[in-house]
């Protein structure tokens, strides 16, 4: 420490910056970051594998548990998944309350991110202030579904509680009641002296390397990547609906606040349209146990970005293959590249930044040779070679995909 | 001899000031939380805080040096109590007065930092190390504002004492009001002396977890919680002592009772002002303090100047 003026601080897998376990390894001189070494991993559960075991009724809850802010996200992409590789009409009105409950889980995840912002910058009024005036999307949920944050609303083929007129009306009541806060946040995030000290020039990804890096959600519409799967992909009745996309130029976690902020503006509007538009008719189809064999990919705007299930079916009650990619696994290299060269005090804001859930992006990666031989671990860049020879024996190439990409793939 | 360690034991001394601390440290908690729209603790849950970790387990870190680790908290807490024992209370005198005494005072209450930054380093955990070095660095920033606000204030005065300070303002009943730019950035420099949003950088929860205070437990820390409590109020003295130096009375009861209001209040502007902003960045801190507080601290001391040729 005395010679070279450099040392590695942990932060994690236990620091008060993190809401759950995650190692940050930060190399430091004086007050600079020099760089980070980020080890995933504490908070494996393995979900994917136990959905191999579980019939597809039984994946549903499991999945739903991936998340504990976005468990209407997994849930729905996953159910979205079955749906195609079964061929089921789902019907309409479940389609408005899927939608519904995913804006009213936007509202609870923007909400509460604008809290931990302001607690990983030091202004725990804006923590007491958001977290307080969440509480109303909560209990908005709760009357709806039951529970405050694992929904249960999801099954394969529709909903499993319909909407009242009554219940309408109160969500009608409680989205004014909180377009009016979220007024006073925007006030607030654009205009307090001290957030825009600590925020803007933090955490910078431009256009390109958001592009090169793959940011998704907020994170990358805040660099002006201008990208929503409800938009470009629509699923449930976003199709039908009419909203912006927020994109920002700042490409700052100033930026990023300023995207989410008024994301929440553009969800009161989606919740208003789907409540004035929710078609009358059954809210569930039946569908048989089994579910016929092939594989889909189900894409899935969850509020901290692009949401992936794969799942492949094999005729059974089971699936044979579920893969989950969690936006913050997305994310994460953008990490990396935002904290080169900043201070140590950006860094909880800047991690903050991208609404990382580091318990959904855990995973594991082993490879096993032949049984004779005994496991044994390869370097990341021998696993990247390993995979672009796997796929080119197969018949796709991916080596000049970063080129084609840039040559014109913007969407 | 009695008299005397009555004074520094009892009144004004150590077990009154340890009281006031601890009370003000719940109205700074109570308005803080009220502000926020919390409920807040109750009014002895500082005492609870103190008494459970009085009572709680000591551990000094085995590559720590024992004797400056257990030196620096005890250091740090006598010389804010000493601080106290200056300030006139509810008299214009106060028993320890001497020519110079507010000069001492503002080195008393620096050398909590100091002691902060002896316990933080010694204690060898990286992030405490982090922590006092940030204490250290912040201490450069807001100490010259501080310095030079209060002293305009005594240039007026022509005196280095504070009792003849307070004398002199109670002569000429309105001239505090010419202060008050220096009392402002006094007040803004008091936030960093406390490690208080938006100056708790060497104390930032989500970066160095706590600071130099990040190896202490049970003892210690409550020593080193008590001293930022008492550093609280006897800052908040000195700048009532020095700023608003009205209220006395003949009655030593009525004059008391102001003078604690005048300490209250200034507490409810440090809430106030701990409410409303984000931590900043020590760089950003350095650049505040330097580039607004040193200026119109000089401003202060510039006005002092021309009134004192203007006024006599």
């Amino acid at each position: 420490m005395h010679d070279s003026h450099k040392f590695n601080i942990p932060m994690g897998p236990q620091h008060p910056a993190l809401k759950e376990p995650e190692g940050f390894s930060v190399a430091l001189k004086g007050e600079k970051i020099l760089g980070v070494e980020i080890r995933l991993g504490y908070n494996h559960r393995g979900i994917e594998k136990a959905c191999e075991q579980n019939t597809y009724t039984q994946d549903l809850y499991l999945i739903e548990r991936v998340c504990g802010i976005c468990s209407h996200t997994h849930a729905t992409c996953f159910v979205q998944a079955i749906e195609e590789i079964a061929g089921i009409q789902v019907p309409k009105r479940a389609l408005y309350i899927r939608t519904l409950i995913a804006e009213l889980e936007r509202v609870h995840s923007h909400l509460l991110w604008l809290g931990v912002a302001g607690h990983e910058i030091g202004f725990d009024t804006l923590l007491m202030y958001s977290w307080r005036d969440r509480e109303i999307v909560m209990d908005i949920l709760a009357m709806l579904t039951g529970n405050r944050v694992n929904y249960g609303m999801n099954t394969i083929g529709g909903v499993r509680r319909d909407i009242t007129p009554e219940q309408a009306n109160d969500v009608l009541k409680a989205v004014s009641q909180l377009e009016e806060r979220t007024k006073y946040y925007i006030d607030v995030a654009t205009k307090e002296t001290t957030i825009i000290k600590r925020l803007s020039g933090v955490g910078v990804v431009s256009y390109d390397d958001a592009v090169r890096l793959e940011a998704v959600g907020p994170t990358g519409r805040a660099s002006g990547l201008d990208r929503d799967v409800r938009r470009d992909d629509p699923y449930a009745a976003y199709g039908e609906l009419d909203f912006k996309v927020i994109t920002d130029n700042h490409c700052d976690v100033f930026g990023r606040t300023i995207v989410r902020v008024k994301e929440l503006m553009e969800s009161y509007k989606i919740i208003r349209q789907t409540i004035a538009n929710m078609p009358q008719g059954p809210i569930v189809v039946k569908v048989a146990r089994k579910i016929p064999a092939g594989e889909a990919i189900s894409r899935y705007e969850a509020p901290r970005g692009e949401d992936v299930h794969y799942v492949k079916a094999n005729g059974s009650e089971m699936p044979e293959r579920v893969k989950i990619r969690a936006p913050t696994l997305a994310n994460i290299q953008v990490v990396k590249h935002m904290l080169k060269d900043r201070y140590l005090a950006d860094m909880p804001i800047v991690i903050a930044a991208i609404d990382p859930c580091f318990s959904c992006t855990d995973r594991m990666v082993s490879i096993e040779y032949d049984s004779n031989k005994k496991n044994e671990t390869i370097s990341w860049a021998t696993l990247h070679d390993y995979s672009i020879r796997w796929h080119r024996e197969r018949g796709t190439d991916f080596t000049d995909l970063n080129k084609r990409f840039k040559a014109g793939l913007k969407v | 001899m009695i008299k005397e360690l009555l004074y520094i034991l009892v009144f004004p001394g150590f077990l009154f000031v340890s009281i006031a601390g601890l009370l003000a440290e719940y109205v700074d908690r109570k308005l803080y939380a009220r502000l926020q729209n919390r409920i807040g603790p109750p009014w002895f849950q500082p005492f609870a805080d103190i008494i459970k970790l009085i009572a709680k387990e000591e551990v000094t870190p085995c590559q720590a040096n024992p004797r400056m680790f257990h030196a620096a908290p005890l250091f740090a807490l006598t010389a804010v109590i000493t601080a106290f024992l200056y300030t006139p209370l509810w008299h214009t005198s106060s028993p320890f007065s001497f020519n110079g005494d507010i000069i001492m005072v503002l080195y008393l209450l620096t050398i909590p930092t100091l002691a902060f930054f002896i316990g933080g380093w010694y204690s060898t955990s990286l992030f405490a190390r982090i922590g006092s070095v940030r204490a250290v660095t912040q201490l450069f920033a807001y100490e010259v504002p501080l310095f030079m606000s209060i002293l305009a204030s005594a240039l007026l005065a022509n005196s280095w004492s504070l009792v003849d300070i307070v004398l002199f303002y109670t002569r000429h009943p309105w001239y505090w009001c010419f202060n008050l730019i220096g009392f402002f950035v006094s007040l803004v420099a008091l936030l960093g002396k406390l490690e208080k949003t938006p100056f708790d950088i060497p104390e930032a929860e989500t970066e160095v977890v706590a600071g130099a205070f990040t190896e202490y437990s049970g003892k210690l820390l409550a020593f080193l919680r008590l001293c930022i409590d008492i550093e609280m109020v006897s800052g908040a003295a000195l700048l009532a002592a020095v700023f608003f130096p009205f209220g006395f009375f003949q009655s030593a009861f009525l004059s008391f009772v102001v003078f604690i209001l005048k300490i209250l209040g200034i507490i409810a502007l440090i809430s106030l002002l701990r409410t409303v902003v984000a931590r900043l960045r020590i760089d950003q801190m350095i650049d505040f303090c330097w580039k607004l507080l040193v200026p119109f601290a000089l401003l202060q001391i510039l006005i002092n100047l021309v009134l004192k040729g203007v006024l006599r």
